[in-house]
């Protein structure tokens, strides 16, 4: 077993702990962004397309580059935008209208 | 580790740190938006490493570079477009879509990667095979939970022989993947998992009822999340393994919290049925004489001279799309120096948090927005409780052992002081049993469809208090 495996999965096993410190504290109110936002996180997958795109040198190879580049582009480009486009709908309530300026 | 390497890893570090930051910041609604920016940016930063990495690297070909690109500008074109015009009703769909093409680029990676390295260590196979595993279940998956929820089938799907197919598709995906791991390099192993894994994602999701969806586009998030994960194991990449775990670990969190809020185990759903036998009508309680059912006017006057309303949506208001006109009732409420709030169950609607999103959609402020526990102690003082599309979460049977919803956390809505129902008819809900609710004295069913009952209780308000 390589050391670098050996280093992945003490990350990976940290960052789950990490994971669930900080999400449980979220708020139901906040479950579906939460959810897209993390959606939008996994689109990080992208940084692994970049990387394979440096090595393929088959018409496989190309093939599924081309599908994994389309699919995760789609996934971090509209993850993000549609976690921007819900969380800006959350509103405090509008501050009390106006005050009566009594002279 | 040369001095770019460095900078590269410490960039990447700097993304993973951005992820997690933002997703702290997820924790209320007033910082949620910047947490998502944080987050965006560190996608940013992490693009921009691995992009300069490749680049210092000198393997990049023109070949290669048209593969990346094109197949970049195509998706986040698709990605983009869809972000901007769904509808958020829609939402769930949307998720479910971004689970199936996350998980689908895990899965080609660890595809591609295997096929150019005959010589991989059994470690990184073993990732391969895992995240070839996880990232296939969840495409056909996400795929088919995405169909469901747009309503091309929302019933349960029974497939002829679903069990012993689903077992054969376990058994010959575990079959081949000892073959990948433990044979020689061969890529038909591969492929025999792949369709396993891919025909296991259908039969799991095709015989799950649409009220379940919660819980299965929460687990199939984690399944992303960790295909994601098991892709980093594969290119021996730090921030695809952080990554992956953080999303991992919200998706898991998500599921216990929604297979609990339905009263169900995890196990249970996945296998499927519910209400398919094997829980009858056994509780039944007899209603039906005595249900009082009123018009718009006698209930428009309830609520126009109470001092308290509790609002208590459910997923029959989201399917009317009448979010904005229950926001312009509890308005006219308001101006009148009436004290509204929504009670929100942790399942209302399609998806974790749905139904916050599609009233904040609505203009409610999200401090009216009340979780389960935070509002049922307030029930009792509240003079009407509106119930709008919710049936099973307000049964009072449910603390009563022996029936269908025995045990499911519900809102208290049968102790507030009066009840009014808006339900197009006495039909049961989900668990497919009777709400004792609706026989209570204290309710009065008000029959009608919750856009056009909403509609006429606004007009009805206004003509009263007007």
């Amino acid at each position: 077993m390589s050391s670098g495996f050996v280093g992945d999965l003490t990350v990976f096993v940290l960052a789950i702990l990490v994971g669930f410190e900080v999400i449980s504290k979220v708020p139901a109110t906040l479950h579906t962004p939460l959810m897209s936002g993390a959606n939008s996180i996994h689109g990080v997958v992208f940084v692994g397309v970049v990387i394979l795109s440096s090595f393929v040198d088959s018409p496989l190879g190309y093939a599924l580059t081309f599908i994994a580049a389309a699919f995760a582009a789609a996934n971090v480009v509209g993850g993000y935008v549609v976690t921007d486009r819900m969380l800006q709908m959350f509103r405090k309530r509008p501050a009390p209208a106006r005050i009566d300026e009594a002279d | 580790m040369s001095g770019f390497d460095i900078t590269v890893r410490l960039a990447s570090l700097f993304g993973g740190v951005c992820f997690v930051l933002g997703l702290h910041l997820m924790n209320s609604p007033a910082t949620a938006r910047r947490g998502n920016q944080v987050s965006a940016f560190g996608m940013f930063v992490a693009v921009v490493a691995v992009f300069a990495e490749v680049i210092h690297g000198g393997t990049m070909t023109a070949t290669r570079w048209t593969v990346l690109i094109a197949g970049a500008l195509i998706g986040a074109a698709a990605g983009l477009y869809s972000a901007r015009t769904v509808k958020m009703t829609a939402m769930p769909q949307l998720v479910s879509m971004f689970n199936a093409v996350g998980g689908g680029a895990a899965a080609l990676i660890a595809i591609a990667d295997y096929a150019h390295d005959p010589h991989l260590p059994a470690g990184t196979v073993t990732a391969t095979v895992l995240d070839v595993l996880i990232g296939s279940v969840t495409f056909t998956g996400s795929l088919i939970a995405a169909a469901k929820l747009q309503g091309y089938w929302s019933q349960p799907v029974a497939v002829p022989g679903g069990r012993p197919l689903s077992a054969l598709a376990v058994l010959v995906a575990a079959m081949a993947s000892v073959w990948t791991i433990a044979g020689p390099h061969t890529l038909w192993a591969l492929l025999i998992v792949v369709v396993a894994a891919l025909a296991f994602g259908l039969l799991m999701v095709l015989p799950i009822g649409g009220a379940d969806m919660p819980v299965v586009i929460s687990l199939l998030n984690a399944f992303t999340g960790t295909a994601v994960a098991m892709a980093g194991f594969v290119l021996d990449n730090a921030i695809l393994v952080i990554a992956g775990a953080l999303v991992g670990a919200s998706g898991g969190i998500l599921t216990k919290l929604m297979a609990d809020a339905m009263n169900r185990s995890v196990i249970n759903i996945v296998m499927g049925g519910f209400g398919t036998g094997a829980v009858g009508t056994a509780a039944a309680v007899g209603v039906g004489g005595n249900v009082r059912a009123v018009a718009a006017d006698d209930a428009a006057l309830q609520l126009a001279y109470a001092s308290k309303v509790i609002i208590v949506p459910g997923y029959g208001l989201a399917a009317a799309q009448a979010q904005h006109e229950l926001r312009e009732l509890a308005v006219l409420l308001e101006d009148r120096g009436i004290e509204v709030s929504y009670a929100i169950h942790p399942v209302a609607g399609r998806m974790p948090g749905h139904m916050n999103v599609l009233l904040a959609e609505a203009n409610v402020p999200y401090d009216q927005l009340r979780e389960m526990e935070e509002v049922n102690p307030e029930f009792e003082r509240a003079d009407v409780a509106l119930v709008v599309g919710a049936n099973d979460v307000t049964n009072p049977a449910a603390r009563r052992p022996g029936n269908a919803v025995s045990g499911m956390p519900i809102l208290d809505v049968d102790k507030a002081r009066s009840i009014i129902v808006i339900k197009r008819s006495m039909a049961s809900g989900y668990a497919g049993i009777d709400n004792d609710l609706y026989s209570d004295p204290k309710t009065a069913m008000y029959f009608a469809d919750a856009k056009k009952g909403l509609t006429s209780l606004v007009s009805a308000t206004k003509t009263l208090v007007g």
